[in-house]
């Protein structure tokens, strides 16, 4: 009877107060980033403490925000900056224009740049948005440096370049799980990711995605509503 | 009856207690209205499993009060088509019934200051509740006024949309307050609350006069006030916002602060005329009836809430047959009911049993009615056919 239907809604409605609450208070609790994070970029130097970027500007090429410029330069002979014949002389990115898509970590031949997960720096002009290659160049740990307005969470700086490394070199399962990149200061040559074979990793969401499925199951339970992925039984019915 | 305030004549204690009793009416609604919009964004908010605005102040209460601040800083724009004199009277005339019709709303029983007597009310005049149906008849023409003179269309349609709502669930207001005033036997807010005292819950208007009325008065309050789920009005997916779209700054603030204030002074008038206003179990006997008072307030605050989380928003056509094909027939029959059992059982049987057969014809003839346009008829054929095409399934 659609009479009793009307406050039947009231009911589902009214439940909900007294649900734990989905809501994650951001500031003081953060959820875990998810591995592949697109954050603000560093450039990576090897081993030996060399760039490197090698000024090939295919990043800059490639970015559709137009928002990277770079200029390349012979290496002084006597004290070479990155091993090869150029190194980035000049390497800026403009972050009020970066929309973090992440085509220059894909266009880049030698890993230089890559993004790290930090998403929180808030600069107050547009002289603080653009970051030249001071500011972007790990420092003599292999670690980004941490501008004034930066705020860098534990974790943020692992796996910078988690993108390469993610799956196998196009794709060949074959490859899969072997280190195909080159080491980077004060990490070493990085362990290789689970990739596309790995059963876990192509059906289930991240861990922070599944708490958060969690949250809102926790919260909708018991009120009628399904949450989550309808298994092979609901799908057909 | 009347305040006994005045029964020694007027003297200068007298109008410092006016004085003051009207501050505080003031203060009431204002800082009432800085509350319900805190409690509103807090209770939907919590209602959609979410915690709500908890940063601006002690736990976020202060929200509503930086947003007001933040408001009257920015510029105060009028589109050039506007009628300039009308928009920028026309906040100011949906403000000013917002805020003068709490005025009758009685909150307590008296209170005696240097040996004046006086009600925790801050008039009680011989016409009292008709008071409350003039001041939301008079708030049509600010929404009509501020529609119109924004000089833009979706504000115009908005203004139509709500002009013609408001005038049409007034008719329902007027008849389900005429119940209580057949009940009460008076005008007077204090005799109808007063009236309302005696057995908690059993001596209310609520039950006293068999729940309906009570339902159709809260339904069409919530109309009138423009709330969901009769918000279509102020609908942003149609009208982008509706009569308030070209109001910014201070004029905006003011359309929100009536909006508010109205749904405030409308709770309280629930309270009063069904809901015994201070009257409570006898606890502490009438001495904290502004306890009650509150408390029934903020549960029925709470309520239309609830009811916003829920409900849809209602169709123009659905509102308007809602008001004339159900309510107002429904409020009628139950006015003749209640009255008729006022004067004597016999004749409240009679009433009943009159309403009864005259909603079913009125029922059989609005059906008529339907089948006899195309476009209905067209919708029916579409809407039986595809209930046989479900019955062969199921058989």
């Amino acid at each position: 009877m659609s009479f009793i239907d009307f406050f039947k809604g009231f009911v589902v409605t009214g439940k909900l107060p007294f649900k734990p609450k989905v809501t994650i208070q951001y500031p003081e609790e953060k959820r875990p980033k998810p591995e592949r994070f697109h954050g603000r970029h560093v450039l990576n130097r090897y081993e030996d403490g060399m760039e490197k970027c090698i000024g090939c500007e295919l990043c800059a090429g490639v970015c559709p925000a137009r928002c990277i410029y770079v200029r390349g330069a012979d290496n002084p002979p006597d004290s070479p900056v990155s091993p090869g014949e150029r190194y980035g002389y000049v390497y800026e990115i403009n972050f009020l224009r970066c929309i973090h898509c992440d085509m220059c970590v894909e266009a880049c031949p030698t890993e230089a740049i890559t993004e790290s997960k930090l998403f929180e720096f808030s600069f107050s002009n547009r002289g603080d948005a653009i970051y030249t290659k001071s500011e972007l160049l790990v420092d003599d740990d292999g670690k980004p440096q941490e501008l004034p307005w930066e705020h860098w969470v534990i974790g943020d700086d692992r796996n910078t370049s988690a993108w390469v490394r993610a799956t196998s070199p196009a794709g060949a399962a074959s490859l899969e799980g072997q280190p195909l990149w080159s080491g980077e200061l004060g990490y070493g040559v990085r362990p290789a990711q689970k990739g596309q074979s790995d059963p876990e990793a192509a059906d289930f969401p991240a861990d922070n995605d599944f708490s958060l499925r969690e949250l809102a199951r926790n919260a909708l339970k018991g009120v009628g509503v399904k949450v989550g992925r309808p298994s092979k039984g609901q799908e057909t019915g | 009856m009347g305040d006994p305030l005045f029964a020694n004549g007027l003297n200068l204690a007298v109008w410092i207690i006016l004085l003051v009793k009207v501050v505080v009416v003031f203060a009431f609604v204002m800082v009432s209205v800085l509350f319900m919009v805190m409690y509103e964004r807090k209770a939907v908010a919590w209602l959609g499993v979410r915690y709500g605005p908890n940063r601006a102040g002690p736990n976020g209460w202060l929200q509503s009060l930086a947003d007001g601040t933040k408001l009257l800083f920015k510029e105060a724009f009028t589109p050039r088509t506007a009628d300039k004199a009308v928009y920028k009277i026309a906040p100011y005339l949906m403000l000013f019934p917002a805020l003068v019709a709490f005025s009758i709303v009685p909150i307590g029983g008296t209170i005696t200051v240097a040996h004046h007597t006086t009600r925790l009310q801050l008039v009680d005049p011989p016409w009292g509740i008709l008071f409350l149906l003039m001041t939301s008849g008079i708030a049509v023409y600010g929404v009509m006024l501020a529609g119109w003179s924004s000089g833009s269309k979706y504000p115009l349609l908005g203004a139509v949309r709500a002009s013609a709502q408001m005038v049409s669930y007034e008719a329902v207001l007027g008849l389900t307050t005429a119940t209580v005033i057949v009940v009460t036997g008076s005008l007077h807010t204090s005799a109808i609350v007063i009236n309302q005292h005696g057995g908690f819950l059993y001596h209310w208007n609520i039950i006293r006069t068999a729940l309906i009325p009570f339902a159709l008065f809260a339904i069409a309050i919530t109309a009138e006030m423009t709330r969901p789920p009769f918000d279509l009005v102020e609908a942003e997916e149609e009208l982008s916002g509706g009569y308030n779209m070209e109001y910014s700054s201070i004029d905006f603030a003011w359309f929100y602060l009536a909006e508010y204030a109205a749904l405030v002074t409308n709770s309280a008038i629930i309270v009063t005329l069904w809901l015994g206003g201070p009257d409570g179990p006898g606890i502490a006997g009438h001495s904290i009836g502004p306890f009650w008072f509150l408390l029934k307030l903020l549960i029925i605050l709470y309520i239309y809430v609830w009811i916003r989380a829920t409900l849809p928003r209602m169709r123009y056509d659905q509102l308007m047959d809602l008001g004339w094909k159900r309510l107002i027939p429904g409020a009628l029959a139950m006015l003749m009911i209640v009255a008729g059992f006022q004067v004597s059982r016999t004749w409240g049987f009679v009433a009943f049993g009159g309403s009864v057969l005259l909603i079913a014809l009125l029922m059989r003839a609005i059906d008529v009615g339907h089948g006899a346009t195309e476009v209905e008829s067209a919708r029916d054929e579409f809407a039986s056919g595809r209930s046989r095409a479900s019955g062969e399934v199921n058989g």
